[in-house]
């Protein structure tokens, strides 16, 4: 069978488990449709956890992205695993405990006021439509290069799906079809990474793989001498400095453990120690792709090299016409040799590879069945799908919850809250999809922006008002604005060039060396520094606050996760 | 409870110093130096910072679950 039956069959079986699954566990209250009725198991709830997190970008860009990067890749993989640490440690437990439905709930009950809650609704949802914009596009790519349509129709299918699961199950459905979809995402992306292990040195473990030996010396010494004949920076070393690389690793960390639609998954769980065991499933599961990802970047990186360097163009396999074809691969004969000449010096390169092409293509590239190459496809989908519908509901709940059930209209009864979530997700649905067909300018920088804000507002925010009562509306609230606006300054300056001069915003003018990306930190610091200035020369805690962090403190008597 | 919250606080603080030392010492601070020993097929730097890590990521939310479970029980806050 071809790959675009294949493709067809894998999908649309994927599909009809998902759309079953949505309907088998509708949400009948808002307590089902905020945090899945609070009766997730752990186990559950940790693989929820790890498709909800592991996105498009997880899925298809980042072996990509190591694979081009090399040791600086490193960035993404201790970053995007190390923050769950900052979770499970600081966060999750004492959120659970808590107990009610929302990240902007807690800042708002724990800073006593309504004013906090709205900077922290601010925040959630500029992060979340950031996010899920980057998602969206990402379905309609997928679509586009294995059902072969384009890349419109596919965000208008991937709409589809996302609203009949989103907007009649709320988490419930959410949580239920994302257990499911990691089972296929993760399938789909160590399936095609063993089989290339086995190929290339003969283990089928690729981590152990990843060490393993090729061509008679250890695969990565192999790569590194590769990159020195080509003029390539050694793989094993990379070239940004020791402090971006330091600044960059912590912003998405602390990023990590900021993320709304990350923290949420965690009021889900009956108990606190079920949302500290469900902190140690998520990692685990995520671990598994997150340690896969580097190998599979290595492995792809030496094919691609010697499947094209100094080769004859006429002689190349059809995985290159194929890729040609959607421009995202260009081969241009400058001196006129006949030969691919893929070296580091730009003048001297004739062939030019998109970084999404090295997990989508890679079981082209080594040869593999036709059914592996369409499991990519359908694992793909179901990580762009999985987050989207995470993010969606972090952008309803806060409409209905935060902003109309807590300060607009707070007499409407559960079942109005209800419908008004319903309606705020078929519009956030909407609005994501419009920004999937357009994507704006900033989509590129998503990375920088959604981890930069939740690492300077939502981290510092909730971390202090557990760990000090101390900790004032008048700090936290100054905290958290000034961390958002020195951040949102410098994003702007320096990555999207919105403010300033062009000439004077190159890496060279950067502040202490430290890129966009990893911005956030010093944010982040900020907003300490300004939280415990403030808070000392304005009135202290009341005493029920003071109380109710004492509480959160001991894990005994959770109770149920409530409105009230 | 005063007990039970300074214990609490001093295994997460020893915890996230583990987390701090594979992550931002062996894998970025001192990678070159480490990068000089051999693993494997690996440079010692390069595979905490790629793979070391994140095994240590994992099993220190274990570590911490357990940990905390004991704690819970012993001063009777456990659910």
């Amino acid at each position: 069978m071809s790959i675009l039956t294949w493709t067809y069959i894998l999908v649309g079986v994927t599909f009809a488990l998902y759309i079953g699954i949505a309907i088998w566990s509708r949400a009948g209250s808002t307590k089902d449709f905020y945090v899945a009725g609070g009766g997730v198991s752990p186990l559950a709830n940790g693989l929820a956890t790890a498709a909800d997190w592991m996105s498009a970008a997880s899925f298809i860009s980042m072996a990509g992205l190591i694979s081009f990067m090399g040791y600086d890749g490193s960035v993404f993989l201790m970053g995007w695993t190390g923050g769950y640490v900052l979770l499970a440690l600081l966060l999750a437990p004492y959120l659970r405990k808590f107990g009610k439905f929302t990240v902007p709930d807690f800042i708002g009950d724990r800073y006593y006021s309504n004013t906090a809650r709205t900077v922290a609704v601010i925040c959630a949802l500029f992060v979340s439509f950031t996010y899920v914009a980057g998602q969206m596009r990402g379905v309609g790519v997928v679509f586009s290069r294995f059902l072969e349509v384009d890349i419109n129709t596919g965000v208008y299918i991937g709409m589809a799906i996302v609203f009949f699961y989103a907007v009649l199950g709320g988490m419930k459905g959410i949580t239920y079809t994302q257990v499911a979809q990691y089972c296929v995402l993760i399938f789909a992306f160590m399936v095609p990474a063993i089989f290339i292990s086995i190929q290339m040195t003969g283990n089928p473990i690729p981590q152990l793989g990843f060490g393993g030996s090729y061509d008679g010396m250890p695969i990565l010494d192999k790569l590194d001498g590769l990159h020195r004949e080509l003029g390539f920076a050694e793989y094993t070393n990379g070239s940004k400095s020791t402090i971006d690389v330091f600044f960059i690793t912590a912003a998405l960390m602390v990023g990590t453990a900021g993320l709304p639609h990350v923290i949420v998954r965690f009021f889900t769980t009956p108990k606190v120690s079920g949302a500290r065991k469900s902190a140690g499933y998520a990692l685990l599961f995520i671990a598994i792709l997150y340690t896969t990802a580097p190998a599979v970047a290595v492995f792809a990186r030496v094919n691609l090299i010697e499947t094209v360097s100094n080769q004859p163009r006429t002689e190349l396999p059809a995985w290159v016409d194929n890729w040609e074809e959607t421009g995202l691969l260009s081969w241009e004969d400058k001196n006129g040799d006949g030969l691919v000449q893929y070296v580091a010096d730009a003048e001297a390169n004739e062939f030019n590879v998109d970084r999404d092409i090295m997990v989508l293509a890679n079981p082209e590239i080594a040869g593999l069945p036709n059914w592996v190459v369409a499991l990519v496809g359908a694992g793909g989908l179901a990580a762009a799908l999985s987050t989207a519908a995470g993010l969606l509901l972090v952008i309803s709940t806060s409409v209905s919850h935060d902003l109309l059930k807590k300060q607009i209209a707070p007499n409407i009864s559960d079942k109005q809250e209800l419908m008004w979530a319903r309606i705020a997700a078929i519009i956030a649905v909407v609005v994501a999809g419009y920004f999937g067909i357009n994507p704006p300018g900033f989509v590129a920088s998503v990375v920088a922006l959604s981890f930069g804000l939740a690492a300077a507002s939502f981290f510092p925010a909730i971390l202090l008002g557990i760990f000090t009562k101390k900790m004032n509306k008048e700090g936290a609230i100054s905290g958290m604005v000034s961390g958002l606006l020195i951040t949102m300054y410098y994003i702007a300056r320096f990555k999207l060039h919105w403010i300033g001069d062009d000439a004077t915003s190159t890496s060279s003018d950067w502040w202490w060396g430290i890129s966009p990306e990893g911005f956030g930190t010093v944010g982040m610091m900020v907003n300490f520094i300004v939280a415990f200035t403030v808070s000392r020369f304005t009135p202290e805690t009341p005493q029920d606050v003071q109380e109710l962090v004492e509480t959160i403190r001991i894990p005994s008597g959770a109770g149920e996760a409530s409105a009230h | 409870m005063k007990e039970y919250w300074s214990k609490n606080i001093s295994k997460v603080l020893t915890l996230l110093g583990v987390w701090f030392l594979v992550s931002y010492v062996f894998g970025i601070l001192l990678v070159d130096t480490l990068n000089t020993i051999p693993l494997g097929g690996f440079k010692l730097g390069f595979w905490f910072a790629q793979q070391g890590a994140i095994y240590t990521f994992v099993a220190l939310i274990w570590i911490y679950v357990r940990q905390m479970n004991k704690l819970d029980e012993e001063y009777g806050v456990n659910e």
